[in-house]
């Protein structure tokens, strides 16, 4: 076809209407659903990780910010999970920027105590084969790869090569630094929270 | 029974992958396991087919000089439709892929069967071109990522096959995916002089 300065500008401008409705029509169809999607891992990672409770730790969430204004500052949720109204323990949405391939965000669960009850990695770049075996790693029972029932107040949670208590994952050991720094960071929120919370049930 | 011979055709004489050696870069980066090639190649195929149907319904109303412009808004918009749809629908998936997705916009196959043969065919011929090269890439996708996984981890479609410490994690990692490449290449090769 022929081209003019008035068709071309006719027939782009036309398709790119045509393009930006579809892409409306299309986001107000989904936003929802996605929304709804993003809600409902969130659940069923706090569900996976925290000990039992009764309440909903989506309402009760707790925003902790750790290392405000350096760079490695860092935004840390904290879901306590109640049971018949005491504090049982929380799930804590924690991360850490030194990961083989940048951020890693983690849910943890700690008990009452500060046992780390279980974990769950929502979002990493690690590399697959080796880094991305943190997803199951930390909870294997060879050697002292398990971090599972350890307990970051007593416990030196760092890698082996560090002095730590914890197996780093083979050929790995920089995603294995990471994955135990949000897990500190995690638990340094989740003490705070306690303090928080303690204070709170002292008040009433 | 002529459509189907056609789709066929177009996936293996033209095969993006093995012959045309088209759109690498979702290639190499996508097909560190048998699953996630499969789905790369499942979601550029609806991408192809979607863009080529509308490529074809435009040809004849759109001026040439701006017909690149014209292509890539039409594949860019399906590309979004396609990520907002994975993330309401396979949020999984979504996940996995991550990046990917979006890039599929860059992938030269999509633009390369827009220009060469969507403005040029009807609406039905140019469905079945984009059918069947993208059934072409995803079977190459699924064939390379099934290969990586097996030399890697010893599993394909995460079926054990094999004990996973007797795998070689270089599959895996970026420098295998250039490796089985190159090999399968060289095989479909052999198997063309062979006929």
């Amino acid at each position: 076809m022929q081209s003019s300065l008035k068709n071309m500008v006719l027939s782009l401008g036309l398709i790119t209407i045509v393009a930006a409705l579809l892409l409306g029509g299309v986001y107000v169809l989904t936003a929802d659903t996605i929304a709804k999607a993003e809600l409902k891992a969130q659940i069923d990672a706090i569900g996976e990780v925290a000990p039992e409770f009764d309440n909903n730790p989506l309402e009760e969430v707790y925003i902790h910010k750790a290392n405000a204004g350096t760079k490695d500052s860092l935004t840390i949720e904290v879901y306590p999970a109640r049971m018949g109204g005491k504090l049982v323990g929380a799930a804590v949405k924690s991360s850490s920027m030194n990961g083989f391939s940048g951020e890693i965000t983690i849910m943890y669960g700690f008990k009452a105590d500060g046992t780390v009850n279980n974990y769950k990695v929502l979002k990493h770049a690690e590399t697959a084969g080796l880094g991305s075996k943190m997803q199951e790693w930390f909870r294997s029972l060879k050697g002292n790869q398990s971090v599972l029932g350890l307990n970051p107040s007593k416990d030196n949670m760092t890698v082996s090569k560090d002095g730590g208590a914890v197996d780093a994952i083979t050929a790995a050991t920089i995603t294995s630094r990471a994955f135990l720094e949000a897990l500190n960071s995690a638990f340094e929120a989740y003490c705070a929270v306690t303090e928080k919370d303690k204070e709170g049930q002292n008040n009433e | 029974m002529n459509k189907l011979k056609f789709i066929l055709e177009s996936a293996i004489k033209n095969n993006p992958i093995f012959v045309l050696l088209l759109g690498m870069c979702p290639t190499l980066g996508t097909t560190s396991s048998a699953i996630n090639g499969m789905s790369m190649g499942l979601a550029t195929m609806g991408v192809l087919i979607c863009s080529n149907v509308a490529i074809s319904m435009l040809r004849n109303v759109v001026p040439d000089k701006v017909r690149i412009p014209a292509f890539i808004v039409v594949i860019a918009s399906f590309v979004t439709v396609l990520q907002m749809l994975l993330q309401a629908y396979l949020p999984a998936l979504y996940e996995t892929l991550g990046i990917f997705i979006p890039l599929i916009v860059v992938n030269c196959i999509l633009l390369g069967r827009a220009e060469a043969y969507a403005s040029k065919n009807g609406v039905v011929d140019s469905f079945c071109d984009g059918a069947g090269v993208g059934l072409g890439f995803t079977v190459s996708l699924t064939i390379l990522g099934s290969v990586r996984e097996l030399l890697g981890t010893g599993r394909i479609f995460d079926i054990p096959v094999y004990n996973e410490e007797y795998g070689s994690l270089v599959f895996i990692l970026a420098p295998g995916a250039f490796i089985v490449l190159g090999l399968l290449i060289a095989v479909v090769n052999k198997l063309k002089t062979v006929k």
